[in-house]
């Protein structure tokens, strides 16, 4: 068996589109071009047909009813209309009254896409306090309640990170929302799709996901919003043509919306297979590399992670090199839209990881096709690698000479 | 980031890896000059060895490095430049010739320095261990 090189290994940053998917995308580019919007002739229909379908195929991924799904181009807008339309909708204060305009509770792990929002809302007179996950990288229920205040008004935390693949105590954070009137918002984007998920039993108000990440297209998405107990309002970030309820401005992205809908579908159908095969493979990656090398580290809970994603941090090896060494495996280094930089990734430095390990990780993420060959393929090849520049290594020498190379005060120039 | 040719060729099959000796022992030596420096910007670090025969010729020398591919290609270039030149000759290598026979691209420069760096401390440990003023 002829393996294709290179191979992608990096889904958490995005995954290709089921081909399935674009079978049914197909015939909205052309015959089936309608505006959703044209209430007076059949083309019109025909879109509104099937953004229905869809919005009925990503509601009942998740539990919801298909009135509560808002059509958004991806994750990084529904983030950006929840949060924000959240905290202005239920402020305490106005601006400029000279006090807290309300307070928000979410972690430093997050996606930049919430905690840029998040800043943004601190500038504009909200509190917001930042919780730190302890090394394993969960936010418990417990730490949310350690930090609620009396004039907090939204929870956001992220239901599965997408560096390291922890998932944290959503359903018990919902809960405690709920039991104090706060607005729960989750980012679920590396989440949902992959794990099953009922908004009603799991306690979320507010959801983000993105199609890109589930076998779908890019630049759609969703947002669910609760409608009933409690009725959750937003104030709008995007005005226009009053489409989606108000909530989003703007004629629908109908193809999108249909591959959107499509990918959901499948993901309902074959996340159970998929999750146990999937996780069977990320095993065999981890333990060959635990196994064969000395300090290396699998990064966050031990149990509580996504089945195809790893964060594997090696010791005494540099992370730009390591990549170089990996190059016929796509993986990501830190996170994908970081690792231009040379800088360590601030998730893991957030759970604590120090820089030098920190510095010298990559991120795994398996996905629909990945085949075992691939995964046996990607094993060797890492442990090749991490030998290869450990030889290289001064630090190494140093480490099995038994000189503590954290203690060392390196000669400035 | 794309890297030229050179870069991964000497990446691929670095010249002159390795050490004279335990850390303990080219301390003990006269005829070897160490440099261990670190690259504040990244953290990256370069251990760069020389050794010297009677005439002050550098005869041989070897390196490690934990670093960048550019960093990993710069100390590979380093100790093929440094073989045959005496000590003070040594000193005549520049970071700005690594960059242009690398071709690195700015933000890589920094590598370089780390190369150029490695190269001084070297030569000033062995000068130092054999009481050679500058
Ligand atoms: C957790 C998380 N949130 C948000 C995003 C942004 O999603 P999108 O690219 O669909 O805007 C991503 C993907 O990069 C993500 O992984
Ligand atoms: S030595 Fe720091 S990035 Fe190359």
């Amino acid at each position: 068996m002829t393996l294709k090189l290179p191979i992608y290994m990096d889904h958490a940053a995005t995954t290709p589109c089921d081909p399935r998917v674009v079978e049914a995308m197909l015939p909205y580019f052309t015959e089936k071009f309608g505006n959703p919007g044209s209430r007076n002739h059949s083309f019109g229909w025909e879109g509104e047909d099937a953004v229905d379908n869809a919005r009925r195929q990503v509601a009942s991924l998740i539990g919801a009813d298909r009135k509560e799904i808002i059509f958004t181009s991806g994750s990084t807008e529904s983030n950006n209309i929840a949060i924000k339309g959240a905290a202005n909708m239920y402020q305490k204060a106005g601006p400029g009254e000279g006090k807290p305009r309300g307070h928000i509770i979410t972690e430093i792990i997050e996606h930049k896409a919430v905690l840029d929002p998040c800043k943004r809302l601190e500038k504009e007179g909200f509190d917001v306090t930042y919780l730190e996950p302890g090394p394993d990288g969960v936010i418990t229920r417990a730490m949310v309640e350690g930090a609620m205040r009396d004039d907090t008004i939204l929870v956001t935390i992220m239901w599965a990170n997408n560096e390291i693949g922890v998932i944290s105590e959503i359903p018990e954070i919902g809960a405690l929302c709920h039991e104090k009137n706060v607005v729960f918002h989750t980012d679920a984007t590396q989440w949902v799709g992959k794990a099953p998920t009922d908004v009603n039993t799991d306690n979320i108000d507010l959801l983000s996901m993105s199609g890109h990440k589930i076998y779908g297209p890019k630049g759609v998405g969703a947002l669910y919003v609760r409608r009933r107990r409690p009725r959750i309002r937003l104030v709008a970030l995007q005005e226009g043509g009053g489409q989606e309820r108000g909530f989003r401005s703007g004629t629908l992205n109908v193809t999108g919306i249909v591959g959107l809908g499509k990918a959901c579908e499948l993901c309902a159908a074959e996340m159970d297979s998929e999750r146990d095969r999937l996780l069977a493979l990320r095993k065999k990656i981890e333990d060959k590399v635990v196994s064969e090398l000395d300090v290396v580290q699998v990064n966050g809970h031990p149990e509580r992670r996504m089945p195809h994603l790893t964060n594997i941090s090696f010791g005494f090896v540099e992370g730009e090199s390591l990549m170089m060494a990996t190059k016929e495996i796509a993986m990501s280094s830190g996170s994908a839209c970081t690792s231009a930089s040379l800088e360590p990734s601030y998730v893991l430095k957030g759970l604590g990881v120090g820089d030098d390990l920190a510095h010298s990780s990559l991120r795994i993420s398996l996905g629909r096709w990945t085949t075992e060959e691939e995964v046996d393929y990607a094993a060797n090849k890492i442990v090749e690698a991490v030998r290869k520049l450990r030889d290289l290594s001064p630090l190494y020498d140093m480490h099995q000479e038994g000189i503590d190379v954290s203690k060392i005060e390196w000669q400035a120039h | 980031m794309a890297y030229s040719d050179k870069v991964i060729q000497h990446y691929e099959k670095p010249n002159n890896v390795g050490n004279f000796g335990t850390t303990a022992e080219v301390k003990q030596r006269k005829d070897v000059g160490v440099g261990i420096v670190g690259a504040p910007e990244c953290g990256d670090v370069m251990q760069l060895q020389i050794k010297v025969d009677d005439q002050g010729n550098i005869e041989d020398a070897r390196f490690k490095c934990f670093g960048c591919g550019s960093a990993i290609a710069s100390s590979s270039l380093a100790t093929e430049w440094l073989k045959g030149r005496t000590v003070d000759e040594g000193l005549e290598i520049k970071n700005t010739q690594i960059v242009e026979e690398l071709s690195l691209p700015p933000v890589k420069i920094h590598c370089s320095v780390l190369a150029e760096d490695a190269i001084r401390a070297a030569i000033a440990d062995y000068k130092k261990k054999n009481g050679i003023e500058n």
